[in-house]
């Protein structure tokens, strides 16, 4: 670990974000006027949001048992981030992330045996497993990646969105980047490009409290990240990321406005991730109480499931059919992603330069 | 005391220019900050601006002018109370020093100094017409020749800089998915008018000024390549695509690989590489080596203006990210150009630019000057040296080199980036390889010195190979 990510010795700069204007007002209860899904809306978050779940849990005992290797960061307690702006985005729209992307490229549709298979290094795998847990695409589902520097995938993104209004296609580039990336200078260049060309992309920036194990308070002067893009006119808000419904209406919002050529967006989705940084992670630099408090009182998924029960009155043997469907689901994944065969050797060899007189 | 205005130089690399207009008249007084002239280079039209106070006592360049040398004295101001109608010209100065690349004055040029300098006339390729026998590279009758256009095909003698930017233009004609991004690639006309006209041509959505952030357009330009344009991304210098090298190799050159053959990334990245004239250590670097190190790039460094049209144009329709490195120097060479309308090379050959038996000289881009040159005089003391152009370094045409070795039995290679893992480096290591029992001598490598580039004049004549460092290598390794 890099020096510089070490806690730093001043006692006030603790790793808790207390005083931190997230810590004091994300989260609030719901407001009179929070938009609200109807029974359907509710049931397919409901569902979409419990399959990134159970897999990532799945990938992790997988890890666990050595069948997935090197790097894998879980998604797990960010899900209606992800979710939540895939209901406000049409087909063709692009999506981008980091290295936590196991539960966007879900959302976008693909194959969670795909999926899986390249975690285990399969030749099934979406990247005939030569990608691994931070490098998977889609081309037909619009998934540009999975990308393993940080940042890296804010310029990429704006590119995206770049080609989008180059071709006047009436897209949008969702380019997601954690609450760590949106220090890295490259987003500044970026969001100063969009904005200058008004380019239709939608900077979602994840803000789980922590890069790696440094706080945002311990890494960031302005931790209120929906103002990074003010001094290029970029609008921005910050939104409750644990509601799939407050991030479906802010991205409604956000993709509008990109959309009708008024140029690039920030939504700051406060989110938390249960899990450490990545699996080797013990997550010294919190409390376990800090992560139980918000999984009892501020899980997304548990807010659906008790609104499908409260207050559409779906029937709890509803939902357990819908639990157990899931689970088959990831069960045929981690299934697939055992049993596929590596990639043949002759594999080393493919996909370095594509033919120039194909 | 009267004062010469000398032809001022606008750039390190200007060597002449055009005086287009005088501003003042013979007698009109003169004040510190006047604007005296107007200069035109092939890069930009300057003012040339008084520093002395006086009589403009005497123009000695007429306005229209072409071809004025720098530093050639180009008017006189009488100081106070000289008579402006007796002042004379101290003439032109010796130059501060003798640089690497320094503006050649005709005493240079006599003794040879100005070996990077030189004008295209003075290589074999100056002829305004292929032969009437096949344009064809003839190694020995039973190999292999290479095609580049068909015999009798009129050429055009073109600068590097209007290769490049022919290429470019035709490319961008064919296939409206290509566009050129980069700093001053638009209104200004590129910071070394290798974009001149584009944006007249084809508008500001397909020639884009970009702000000077390479980290950031370069990731732009690899996002728009991966959702399937085609962009070329123009770095006003290498020097500079440091910033930007992350997504040059992380994102570009890898994401085919990690897609498992999903994701191609169609991108050029393009530009002036390596050492100008006098730009210091920041500024000189030759990235050929770099560059070559990865897979999943492929890397062109031409030396000639048909070369630089010819694989550009397949740089611009290749598939896959493609370096292109170009030099500053070279810039404003002539070479003939075969006049055809679609004129492309392919990647990954090189090219037998001087048939000899005696020594292989493998050299590419700028390196080829010192080559040719060195070869001239070899044949002059009696040893013919083939010289040969790898154009690509990546992938490497091994095969050439190896079959010209297996001829000559001795080989040296010329570049001016650094010693330690350089392409030389790994030319002999090929050979070692494949070539083991035909090499009579060691192979030798003529390289950049293994220092930052300095500024001084003199230490940066030897900092950079010379033609006598080649020449000797050559004689050494046919012991002679």
């Amino acid at each position: 670990m890099d020096a510089a990510k070490e806690p730093a010795k001043d006692a006030s700069s603790g790793s808790s974000q207390a005083g931190s204007p997230q810590a004091a007002e994300s989260h609030k209860p719901a407001a009179p006027n929070m938009p609200q899904f109807t029974r359907e809306e509710d049931l397919h978050a409901y569902h979409e949001m419990l399959l990134i779940r159970r897999f990532e849990e799945k990938a992790g005992q997988l890890y666990g048992m050595g069948l997935i290797g090197g790097f894998c960061h879980l998604y797990i307690g960010q899900e209606a981030v992800v979710i939540g702006m895939q209901m406000a985005s049409v087909d063709g729209d692009q999506v981008i992330t980091g290295y936590r992307d196991h539960g966007h490229m879900l959302a976008c549709g693909m194959d969670p045996k795909g999926v899986m298979a390249e975690l285990t290094g399969r030749r099934g795998g979406y990247s005939r497993g030569k990608g691994g847990s931070m490098h998977m695409f889609s081309r037909e589902k619009q998934f540009f990646g999975g990308h393993g520097i940080v940042g890296a995938q804010v310029s990429l993104g704006t590119g995206l969105a770049f080609a989008d209004h180059y071709r006047e296609n009436g897209k949008v580039s969702l380019t997601y980047m954690g609450d760590g990336a949106a220090n890295q200078g490259q987003v500044y260049e970026s969001f100063n490009m969009a904005a200058l060309w008004k380019l239709p992309v939608v900077y979602v920036i994840e803000n789980n409290r922590y890069a790696m194990g440094t706080s945002v308070a311990r890494a960031s002067a302005q931790t209120d990240f929906s103002k990074r893009g003010l001094s290029f006119g970029i609008p921005g808000e910050q939104v409750d990321g644990m509601d799939v419904r407050t991030v479906r209406e802010a991205a409604g919002r956000a993709i509008e406005h990109a959309r009708t050529g008024q140029g690039p967006y920030i939504l700051e989705m406060q989110t938390y991730r249960y899990r450490g940084h990545s699996m080797s992670d013990p997550a010294k630099y919190r409390t376990k109480d800090e992560v139980s408090k918000m999984r009892d009182e501020h899980d997304p998924i548990e807010m659906v499931r008790k609104r499908l029960l409260e207050l559409h009155g779906v029937p709890e043997a509803d939902l357990k059919a819908t639990d157990a469907k899931v689970r088959e689901t990831v069960n045929a994944s981690a299934e697939f992603a055992t049993n596929d065969p590596e990639p043949d050797p002759s594999e080393l060899w493919t996909d370095i330069l594509l033919d120039a007189h194909a | 005391m009267a004062t010469d205005i000398l032809m001022p130089a606008l750039s390190p690399t200007m060597e002449e220019g055009k005086l287009a207009k005088w501003l003042k008249k013979e007698g009109d007084p003169i004040k510190s900050g006047d604007v005296l002239a107007e200069i035109e280079t092939d890069k930009a039209t300057m003012e040339v601006e008084a520093i002395d106070e006086g009589v403009l006592a005497k123009i000695l360049i007429a306005e229209g002018t072409e071809g004025v040398a720098v530093n050639t004295p180009i008017a006189i101001i009488a100081g106070e109370g000289e008579d402006p109608a007796s002042v004379q010209s101290g003439g032109a100065p010796k130059p501060n020093g003798a640089g690497g690349h320094p503006a050649p004055t005709p005493d240079m040029q006599a003794e040879g100094m100005a070996d990077t300098a030189a004008p295209a006339s003075k290589t074999s390729d100056d002829a305004p017409r292929a032969p009437a026998a096949p344009a064809v590279i003839t190694n020995k009758a039973d190999e292999p020749v290479m095609e580049e256009f068909p015999a009798g095909t009129p050429m055009v003698t073109t600068t590097v800089r209007e290769a490049l930017r022919d290429a470019m233009a035709e490319e961008m004609r064919r296939d409206g998915d290509v566009f050129v991004m980069g700093e001053e690639v638009a209104e200004y006309q590129g910071a070394y008018k290798i974009t001149q006209n584009l944006l007249q041509e084809f508008g500001a959505k397909r020639v884009v000024d970009t702000p000077i952030t390479e980290h950031g357009f370069a990731g732009i330009g690899v996002g728009a390549a991966l959702a399937g344009l085609k962009p070329i991304i123009e770095f006003m210098t290498f020097n500079f695509a440091m910033q930007a090298i992350d997504h040059i190799i992380n994102s570009a050159a890898k994401t085919l690989y990690m897609s498992g053959g999903q994701l191609g990334c169609p991108i050029v990245f393009r530009g002036p590489n390596g050492a100008a004239a006098r730009v210091g250590a920041q500024h000189s670097h030759d990235y050929a080596a770099w560059y070559s190190n990865v897979p999943g790039l492929k890397v062109i460094a031409p030396y000639t203006a048909s070369d630089a049209k010819g694989l550009l144009k397949a740089a611009i329709r290749d598939p896959n990210p493609v370096i292109f490195l170009e030099n500053e120097i070279l810039y404003g060479q002539s070479f003939p150009v075969p006049q055809l309308d679609d004129f492309v090379l392919p990647i990954g050959k090189a090219r037998i630019h001087r048939p000899g038996t005696d020594v292989t000289i493998v050299s590419f881009a700028i390196g080829m000057t010192y080559a040719l040159k060195a070869a001239q005089i070899l044949a002059e003391q009696g040893i013919e040296a083939e010289v040969i152009d790898l154009r690509t370094i990546r992938p490497m045409d091994s095969e050439t080199v190896v079959r010209s070795v297996k001829k000559t039995g001795r080989c040296i290679t010329v570049e001016e980036g650094f010693p330690q893992s350089g392409i030389g480096a790994e030319i002999v290591a090929r050979l070692m390889v494949d070539a083991f029992d035909y090499l009579d001598a060691p192979v030798l490598r003529i390289t950049g010195k293994d220092v930052p580039m300095p500024y001084a004049a003199n230490l940066e004549k030897l900092a950079l190979p010379n033609v006598a460092e080649v020449v000797e290598a050559a004689k050494s390794v046919c012991y002679k």
